[in-house]
């Protein structure tokens, strides 16, 4: 098995009376997003804040890369350090510096470099970030998503292996959230980083995460994939779900993945006993991550949401949809079969208001398009299995531009 | 009997708690300070920083501590010419004048008035770096938080205390003058006759020695307020950040008082 770029074994941690952390042990992989989960005040950012070291364990050791840091000299861990960055809860951004001057920090203060080379790295930085235009304005001016990208920008201008989120979506709005989800996995995509991710955010931060650990009473209650953690039977973690579950899905307005994976089942049950045939429609909307401008991924969002909202409109009212991944949505169509369902989803594509999709600026200039699969459930296989044949699936894909 | 004991004993049990806790904090305050003193001297010297700090600190105090100094020097010029007048030796008053300020009042009243001015702020600013995780911040970029914001306002107030102490005593000596002379008809060749008579290097240098000490003081008390304002109870919020300001600021002023003692009795 591949070595963990950072194995925590048997962290404890007290404040006064309180323990928050009873011996809690797991690993982190490289190149990967590990999304932190657990009850609020349950040690999440606690846990965080000892691997980059503003905590000491009262127990228990922390390996990077295999090696114990309690064996490392100053400078071996001080050299760990600086490849981890933290993007506080609320930004944590001095107030008292302008955007570029906060960004820059990092570099000035550590780095001996030209102030040439630092503009340079910076304002690249921004670009990628889209915040080229708020360089001058100090933290108290802007808004809070701009102040994420900012926490984010700086975070990311040293180059780290791996970059620790605190909470990343708190106190952000449906799409915005949705926003800075998207961001955090294009970038980690683009620049390879270690992701680690405290969020509330379920089931939205599965779909950018590779690992899932479940926080409970202070121990690690669950290590794995989010398919896993879905799938499991345990009771903690069933009660936890359930416990964090809204009625609806909060950017689209549509079904829950939970409701939709029910719903599965039952047609399936009803498949097996009757063979009545069901199918399964994919939606997936392509180049989101093309649309330029300042708040690009706040418009890629909006568009999802939108487009939701018109399939909603459109889809029989005997149909339950999804929301399955950023820029994926799932239908389950009951008592039809593939050539039925493919004709549906012509008829849907056709009527739907393809301006009401794009009517946020920014979404016109690229040119999305939405990719539809279906696929027949005729075998006893899961939702996430019947997904990926339908991404495979030539047949009965269609694409429709909405620029 | 050895529960009479104990209910006997639980005052001075928490006389003492308070003191060793008094004493663990000053302790911590000591080790703080040890280190902003000592990123002065290292490499690279954040000069940039200290420079604002002077404008802050010093350049912005001046017209405060010009106003306390007028005030201050034309009050004892009154007081002084009329206890004097009794005893027909008003022509002393330059000399009365212009050593009460350049011992006593000059140096404490600079200190006292730069903590009103600069160091609630510096109380208040580093508070709210504090519970705005902005420290933790700093720490995990691996700036070092003290040599960040404390080096460079001790530096600066090592500066400026000095220069601002000299500003309150030449303006007070003027305000002395002020009404010494022009209010109440003293010959202002003698006034100044006695300033320059009286006052010797020594008494310039104890007044400098004493602003040097209130500048460690000032720094050291308000910015170690803000620093630690999460470890106190209910340190956080607006409410952290007022209570550290407060405790700066009486902190700072009772500790001017008492070193002001402690060094006039060891200068003169």
């Amino acid at each position: 098995m591949e070595r963990p770029i950072i194995e925590l074994r048997e962290i404890r941690k007290d404040f006064g009376n309180v323990e928050v952390l009873r011996g809690v042990s797991l690993s982190i992989f490289r190149g990967e997003i590990t999304t932190v989960i657990g009850k609020s005040g349950g040690g999440k950012s606690v846990l965080l804040k000892h691997i980059i070291g503003l905590l000491a364990p009262d127990d228990g050791e922390i390996f990077f890369d295999g090696r114990n840091i309690s064996a490392m000299s100053k400078a071996e861990k001080n050299a760990w350090r600086r490849k981890i960055s933290y993007v506080f809860q609320g930004a944590a951004l001095f107030d008292s510096m302008t955007v570029f001057e906060n960004i820059a920090l990092p570099l000035a203060e550590k780095k001996r470099m030209p102030r040439r080379r630092i503009r340079e790295i910076v304002s690249g930085r921004m670009e990628q970030l889209d915040i080229t235009a708020i360089g001058e304005k100090y933290p108290s001016q802007i808004s809070g998503g701009m102040k994420k990208r900012v926490a984010l920008a700086r975070a990311l201008v040293t180059e780290p292996e791996i970059v620790l989120f605190d909470e990343p979506t708190t106190g952000l709005d449906p799409i915005r959230k949705s926003a800075v989800h998207a961001m955090i996995s294009d970038y980690q995509k683009r620049l390879g980083f270690t992701g680690v991710v405290v969020s509330h955010e379920i089931p939205d931060i599965f779909f950018i995460s590779q690992r899932v650990v479940m926080l409970n009473e202070g121990r690690v209650h669950f290590e794995g994939t989010p398919r896993e953690l879905e799938a499991s039977e345990d009771e903690v973690i069933q009660h936890f779900l359930k416990g964090i579950e809204t009625p609806h899905d909060a950017l689209t307005g549509l079904h829950t993945p939970t409701q939709l994976a029910s719903r599965y089942q039952a047609e399936m049950d009803q498949h097996i006993r009757h063979s009545t045939a069901f199918s399964l429609a994919v939606f997936t909307i392509e180049n989101l991550e093309g649309i330029p401008g300042d708040e690009g991924r706040v418009t890629g969002q909006t568009v999802v949401r939108n487009f939701a909202q018109e399939l909603r409109r459109h889809l029989r009212p005997s149909d339950t949809c999804a929301r399955f991944g950023m820029d994926r949505i799932l239908a389950v169509l009951p008592n039809t079969g593939r050539d039925e369902a493919k004709n549906v989803l012509e008829d849907v594509l056709a009527r739907m208001d393809k301006k009401r999709i794009v009517e946020r600026e920014g979404a016109r200039s690229s040119c999305l398009s939405v990719r539809a699969g279906v696929v027949q459930a005729d075998e006893d296989s899961s939702i996430q299995d019947i997904l990926e044949k339908a991404q495979e699936a030539g047949a009965g894909v269609m694409v429709r531009s909405v620029c | 009997m050895s529960g009479v004991l104990a209910i006997l004993a639980a005052p001075f049990a928490a006389l003492g708690r308070r003191f060793l806790g008094l004493l663990a904090e000053m302790g911590r305050m000591f080790l703080f300070f040890g280190e902003a003193l000592l990123h002065i001297v290292s490499v690279p010297f954040s000069f940039r920083r200290t420079l604002d700090q002077v404008e802050f600190i010093g350049a912005q105090s001046i017209f405060v501590i010009a106003l306390t100094a007028l005030s201050t020097g034309m009050v004892l010029g009154l007081q002084g010419y009329y206890t004097l007048v009794d005893y027909g030796s008003e022509g002393l008053l330059g000399a009365v004048v212009a050593n009460t300020l350049i011992r006593e009042m000059g140096p404490v009243l600079t200190a006292v008035m730069v903590t009103a001015r600069a160091g609630s702020a510096m109380a208040a600013e580093i508070g709210v770096m504090r519970i705005s995780e902005q420290i933790d911040a700093l720490e995990t970029m691996e700036i070092n938080p003290v040599r960040f914001l404390v080096t460079p306002r001790l530096a600066a107030a090592l500066v400026s205390f000095p220069l601002l102490t000299a500003i309150f005593d030449v303006v007070g000596i003027c305000g002395g003058y002020l009404t010494g002379s022009m209010l109440l008809s003293m010959n202002p060749y003698l006034y100044f006759y006695r300033v320059e008579n009286s006052i010797n290097l020594h008494d310039v240098t104890g007044g400098f020695v004493k602003s040097v000490f209130f500048a460690v003081v000032v720094i050291v008390v308000c910015s170690f307020s803000g620093y630690t304002t999460h470890t106190r109870q209910g340190g956080f919020g607006a409410r952290g950040v007022s209570d550290s300001t407060t405790r700066a600021v009486v902190m700072s002023c009772v500790l001017i008082l008492v070193f002001d003692y402690v060094l006039t009795s060891f200068i003169r």
